[in-house]
């Protein structure tokens, strides 16, 4: 196989899986079963911190 | 944490471990500086040793002192997270940042009045140079993303980070290697590969670190009690893994002896050239943007206490992001020995690249929506906010400037400079500075920062030199481009190539103090941030709060 050959069903590869995969992360993003997961993921930074179980201390260094 | 027989055990063995780890480490130093074949070597093999050293007796000390090996009175008293590492972080971040800086507008100075690089080999450009790259970007940079993906990986994972010893290996070795480094370039020991200048040893240490540090921050989501990966973890560890690939792909290098500094790149010609921007522009890519997305997607929300705009959005992101950006390298070698298709692959990957870049900065912009007020009222919200404005409009001229047409124009001129400037002190700079102003008073516990005053003069003081500088290099770069293929009408270059340095001089003058002030406002923030942490709690309370605002919940 020539250079240009390999050039050219290397190209068609990548373009195929490229579109593949970026179909597959927006049926991921846009399923509806997973909306409520990500809501759920959405709010994680804005829970309470749990409270401290211990003293201060050395912190494990 | 619970003080259960087992964690006593887990403790012991993490500690014998962590000190056979820093013997090695002594022995290792020890017999590379009997056997240096030259002096930077040496002297890089005895501040091994030196550190090593140091680790040991620290580590003893703790252990038989008051640690786990100090008989039947142990008593772990340890807090849910593990804070001090990343005080510690914070710490570096600041002060690299500030010598980072320092560095750049030294060798700002020098470009508009060369006689300032005292005629002296250490002093010159071209390893001051490497020095500031390397100071802004790695130790800047790398200590603050070190520092807020082991906060954020916490929070967000509800646990506390793996290991005992190993974040803190991560964090002195890290800065270890940024001596090193630092220390190898003003001594002259270069790779010469942009951005990957540190030599084979220097680069195998990382490697261990970086190892190290993954495996800390997968054994943290590993344990988390939250049963999502928050996104931003996503971001730090796309950035994690990729700058392992990039790192050790890149730095393949065969040593001309195993005492020596000096090693040969196993890539010659063109091939050399396509994994160094592979690896250099993917250093931008996920270093320089994945990483501080990471930080975008948890401080944003957590200061305006809003949740993402969209998290559906930030997975689009996530993923179209990292397929993308690998792919975007070939940009740098336009009209090169690279063949055409590579070229135009690197440029279509980089025009693609406008919509996860601009899909991420509006999922940031968004996440305001109904608490734009929180601009006016916060100004560490405004560095947060303004990092994601720059960072919108550099990843907007990126792009622009990757079409080879634009290319032959902006390649090799200032305008490059000027547009990694936006991105690193408009972007990656000023969103660290925002997470630092969130962090000081979280971590140390304390109401409120010293002064929101302080915060607002940081911010225009370093808005106006970030202005001063990318406009000063719009104009420099686009009047040397158009100079260097200018024709008179015979056929012949217009102007000999020191002429086009006399013009640029105006605009040299005008950058360095663009990033005068950028220093100066630095150091405004080393100050706020220095006294927020020492003051107590009571003494804040009492003081006189100028401007300041409630801390958001926690």
């Amino acid at each position: 196989m020539a250079y240009e050959d390999v050039k050219t069903y290397a190209a068609m590869a990548g373009l195929l899986i490229f579109i593949a995969l970026f179909v597959g992360v927006l049926i991921y993003a846009f399923w509806p079963g997973n909306k409520a997961r990500f809501e759920e993921a959405r709010n994680i930074p804005l829970e309470q911190d749990p409270e401290d179980p211990a003293p201060r201390g050395d912190n494990g260094r | 944490m619970q003080s259960t027989p087992m964690r006593d055990e887990f403790a012991a063995l993490s500690d014998v471990l962590a000190i056979a780890g820093a013997v090695i480490g002594l022995l290792l130093g020890i017999t590379l500086a009997m056997l240096a074949a030259d002096e930077v070597m040496g002297f890089h093999a005895v501040l091994f040793a030196a550190a090593s050293a140091a680790a040991l007796v620290f580590l003893v000390g703790n252990a038989f002192g008051t640690g786990s090996l100090a008989g039947p009175n142990y008593q772990p008293e340890v807090r849910f997270y593990a804070d001090n590492v990343i005080k510690a972080g914070v710490v570096a971040t600041v002060f690299w940042g500030i010598a980072g800086f320092v560095v750049g507008d030294v060798i700002a100075w020098q470009l508009a009045f060369p006689a300032l690089n005292l005629d002296l080999p250490w002093t010159s450009f071209g390893r001051l140079r490497p020095l500031h790259t390397s100071a802004v970007i790695f130790a800047f940079g790398g200590n603050a993303l070190i520092a807020t993906s082991f906060y954020v990986v916490q929070r967000t994972s509800r646990a506390r980070l793996a290991g005992r010893w190993s974040p803190w290996f991560v964090f002195w070795g890290y800065n270890l290697f940024i001596v090193i480094a630092a220390t190898g370039y003003v001594l002259g020991v270069t790779q010469s590969k942009e951005y990957a200048e540190p030599e084979w040893y220097a680069d195998l240490w990382l490697t261990v670190v970086w190892v190290v540090y993954l495996l800390v921050f997968l054994g943290t989501l590993s344990r988390r009690k939250e049963p999502h990966i928050y996104v931003a973890n996503w971001f730090y560890l796309a950035f994690i893994v990729t700058v392992a690939m990039l790192h050790i792909v890149n730095n393949l290098a065969w040593p001309v002896s195993f005492t020596g500094s000096k090693s040969v790149i196993l890539y010659a010609g063109v091939q050399d050239a396509m994994t160094q921007w592979w690896y250099g522009h993917n250093a931008v890519g996920f270093f320089l943007t994945a990483g501080f997305l990471g930080m975008m997607y948890y401080f944003i929300p957590k200061r305006a206490d809003r949740p993402v705009y969209s998290y559906k959005l930030s997975i689009v992101h996530f993923w179209s992001l990292i397929f993308l950006y690998i792919w975007a390298g070939p940009h740098h070698l336009h009209y090169t020995a690279l063949p055409d298709w590579a070229q135009t692959l690197g440029m279509t990957f980089s025009i693609m690249l406008w919509m996860p870049s601009w899909g991420g900065m509006i999922n940031g912009l968004m996440t305001l929506s109904g608490a734009w007020d929180k601009l006016r009222t916060d100004p560490v919200m405004r560095f947060l906010v303004v990092s994601v404005a720059f960072y919108g409009m550099s990843t907007f001229e990126g792009p622009l400037m990757s079409i080879r047409a634009v290319n032959s124009l902006s390649h090799y001129t200032d305008w490059t400079i000027g547009h990694v400037h936006s991105g690193a002190l408009g972007w990656v700079a000023m969103i660290s500075f925002g997470a630092m102003y969130c962090l000081t008073p979280w971590l140390w516990r304390r109401p409120s920062l010293y002064s929101m005053r302080l915060v607002e003069w940081h911010f225009w003081i370093s808005t106006l030199g970030i202005l001063l500088y990318i406009t000063a290099m719009w104009v420099s770069g686009i009047t040397q481009g158009l100079m260097w293929r200018a024709y008179d009408a015979l056929g012949f270059l217009q102007y000999s190539f020191v002429e086009t340095v006399e013009a640029m001089h105006p605009y040299y003058v005008i950058r360095a103090i663009g990033g005068l002030l950028f220093v100066a406002g630095s150091l405004i923030m080393a100050f706020n941030l220095w006294m927020t942490a020492r003051r107590t709690v009571a003494e804040a309370g009492e003081a006189e709060l100028g401007g300041a605002q409630p801390m958001p919940a926690e």
